[in-house]
């Protein structure tokens, strides 16, 4: 943990986005007990989530299809603007900024996807699709100070500046993700959200894409916000782990805590059902049932439909997220009260 | 005898101006009730072997050689109408996706119903007895309402439950899961994996399990066949490749792994990556990106040397084994642990400075 009072990077406080069903006025009319009624039904992607990203550090971000993780990476990018709650990047307010006023911003925060095949321009040559990011937000650069700029990043990330001419079909998956990762860091971001950056790739092509991704933290002092579903990678790679259920923050801890003693009995599950190398056979944790949909969220605790310590409290009162001994954050009313131990 | 024996089976696909080689010569056998697992990355070969077992290669592929001896049976050889017998109802296919391996616009049950009645001379009310039955055993809540929706009002979990209560229907004796859990999330994967595990020890099911993750093999299966480029690169007790793999490719496929590494420090990776099939390199199709590569690999395709129970097709693994006992006699038991350690660091540094 950090002592220093330092502001961090990056503060989520009370996030929320909600996407409307409906769209227009006419899908919202419902018949209802004879009559015609309008209501609105939403979609409850992220509901009240906090937390800090501190410079430096790699944040992941976990939990399972469905519990928002790539909506916050998406309203922290500003790609989406959130229905409640706040963003401060580096102190400054981003989220109610205007697309323009956020440019400066956009230029210190980064995206790499997850789908290295959609998110390059596939009529662009490998080239251009670098030099653009950078020509945006540095319009004053010659031809030639930029032409360096993409070699000297094209060199970094292990590709030959020598195929800038090229096209993206040209290129192997863990290519495409290096050079997705290249146009990141060609206009030297302090700060990279990479959601889901090598779930589409093959073991050792992961392999390679994680150590680019660690030596660009190492050399550029890059700060990650980290999103992914492979808790193996999230134990190499992350400082610390936020895990979400159904858009709401469960656990928040350093990652040797985590893995070492998870609290949450969602995080414990999720730990449990990792297939491992070993040769024991593991004590998996059965969840009952499925994730429900975030379409009317359950009053209390999200994860009360499927948790064995489940009370009547825990269907009442939503849990907050309570500070604990060893510096996690758990919301959970279980754990609160001491009765999981 | 083996339920399932598969001798130097080649796969091609007619190209404009060549042919390409999917599969190069690949045998294995599989027992009654056993549990094997094919493990590789992306375009090794590993579907393209599931398919062909069911003879499911359409144009431009072609079984080019090899047997595929299913009970005594030959596949390979089989017409459509043989084929019709043995499809889905003694061999049977769970793929990856659950959402296009159903039907969008039948319910479940007349999906059920209609695999039973194509096989067996059963009544619509007997085959949904039948099919509420199954779908109990995949533990699926309220079977006899599940048979009257549709796919799409189902999650992910629960389509694949169903899937693999139609491959169950008419009792195969072979179930080949292509990826079934790749597409689910890991608290439904851990529940599909003991579900399938469980269906297949009681009721004496073999499973051919095709994925990429070695974890689930891990725990799923008895054996396990390891493929690079269309060919078998070794294979054995899934326990044995775990623990104490062989072929370089196999080291470095575990060795990748993050829990492999103490964290934050850098992963042992594989330079390169895997090649595709028009352009297949001279020789172990591996030299390119193994560290212990001799002039020998470039030019001469490995034969499968057997250590035990244990077959590997490489050239250096004698003098890697070799190497591996003198370490350990001089006491330096680590350097095992460290020196594809080292080397994978040096080709690393090579690869870098390469931009392969």
């Amino acid at each position: 943990m950090q002592t220093e009072t330092r502001q961090p990077l990056l503060k989520i406080s009370g996030l929320e986005k909600r996407f409307e069903l409906d769209k227009g006025y006419l899908e919202t009319l419902k018949f209802r007990k004879g009559r015609i009624v309008s209501e609105r039904r939403e979609v409850h992607a992220v509901n009240g989530v906090s937390l800090a990203v501190e410079r430096g550090e790699a944040l992941c971000i976990v939990g399972e299809s469905g519990c928002g993780k790539s909506t916050v990476a998406r309203l922290v990018a500003g790609l989406l603007k959130p229905s409640a709650g706040q963003i401060h990047y580096d102190g400054q307010r981003t989220d109610n900024l205007s697309r323009k006023a956020l440019a400066p911003v956009r230029k210190k925060m980064q995206m790499i996807f997850q789908n290295p095949y959609a998110s390059l321009n596939p009529r662009m040559t490998i080239q251009q699709a670098l030099e653009e990011p950078v020509r945006f937000h540095n319009p004053r650069l010659s031809r030639a100070e930029l032409k360096d700029q993409v070699a000297e990043v094209m060199r970094s990330v292990g590709v030959d500046p020598s195929w800038g001419y090229r096209y993206p079909h040209e290129f192997s998956g863990g290519q495409r993700q290096r050079i997705a990762i290249a146009r990141s860091l060609t206009v030297d971001p302090e700060f990279v959200i990479a959601d889901e950056p090598i779930s589409a790739l093959d073991v050792s092509i992961q392999a390679q894409v994680l150590n680019l991704m660690l030596k660009a933290k190492a050399v550029r002092g890059l700060t990650y916000l980290f999103i992914t579903h492979d808790l193996s990678v999230v134990q190499h790679f992350g400082t610390r782990v936020a895990v979400l259920y159904l858009g709401s923050l469960c656990e928040l801890a350093d990652t040797a805590t985590l893995f070492s003693a998870p609290k949450h009995p969602y995080t414990k599950a999720l730990l449990s059902a990792v297939p491992q190398l070993s040769d024991e056979r593991p004590n998996h944790i059965r969840l009952k049932g499925e994730i429900p949909t975030p379409i009317n969220l359950p009053k209390g605790c999200p994860f009360q439909s499927r948790c064995a310590y489940a009370t009547s409290r825990c269907s009442a009162e939503r849990p907050e997220a309570i500070p604990q001994s060893d510096g996690s954050l758990v919301a959970c009313h279980a754990v609160e009260e001491g009765r999981l131990d | 005898m083996a339920l399932l024996s598969v001798k130097d089976l080649t796969v091609k696909f007619a190209m404009r101006d060549q042919s390409v080689t999917a599969l190069n010569g690949i045998s294995f056998d599989l027992a009654k009730g056993e549990r094997i697992g094919i493990v590789g990355e992306s375009g090794a070969g590993k579907s393209i072997t599931g398919f062909s077992l069911m003879k499911l290669i359409s144009k431009p592929g072609y079984i080019d050689g090899g047997q595929i001896l299913f009970d005594g049976q030959d596949i390979a050889q089989m017409d459509e109408p043989a084929l019709r017998e043995i499809r889905g109802n003694q061999m049977a296919m769970i793929f990856q996706d659950p959402m296009v391996t159903l039907n969008p616009v039948l319910t479940i049950g007349e999906q059920m119903v209609e695999t039973l009645r194509a096989h067996r001379k059963v009544s619509r009310e007997e085959a949904e007895q039948i099919a509420i039955v199954k779908l109990r055993e995949v533990y699926i809540p309220s079977p006899e309402e599940r048979l009257r929706q549709y796919p799409h009002e189902l999650s992910g979990g629960m389509r694949q439950r169903i899937i693999i209560a139609i491959a169950l229907l008419l009792e195969p004796k072979l179930i080949i899961a292509d990826e079934p859990t790749t597409a689910l999330d890991v608290t439904i994967q851990a529940d599909i994996m003991d579900l399938m595990l469980e269906l297949c020890t009681t009721n004496k099911v073999s499973l051919i399990l095709i994925t990429h993750d070695l974890g689930v093999v891990n725990q799923m299966t008895e054996r396990t066949l390891v493929m690079y480029a269309g060919r078998i690169i070794e294979s054995g007790r899934t326990r044995e490749i775990i623990n104490d793999p062989q072929h370089p490719y196999t080291q470095g496929l575990i060795n990748a792994l993050p829990q492999q590494t103490v964290p934050g420090q850098p992963l042992k990776q594989i330079p390169g990556s895997m090649p595709s099939l028009n352009n297949i390199p001279m020789g172990c199709a591996f030299h390119p990106r193994c560290a212990y590569a001799t002039a020998r690999c470039k030019t001469e395709i490995p034969s499968t040397l057997r250590f035990g129970a244990v077959e590997v097709a490489c050239h250096e693994v004698e003098r890697l084994k070799a190497g591996e006992a003198r370490a350990n006699e001089v006491g330096l038991a680590k350097a095992k642990a460290d020196g594809p350690a080292t080397s994978a660091e040096s080709a690393n540094a090579l690869a870098d400075t390469t931009g392969s």
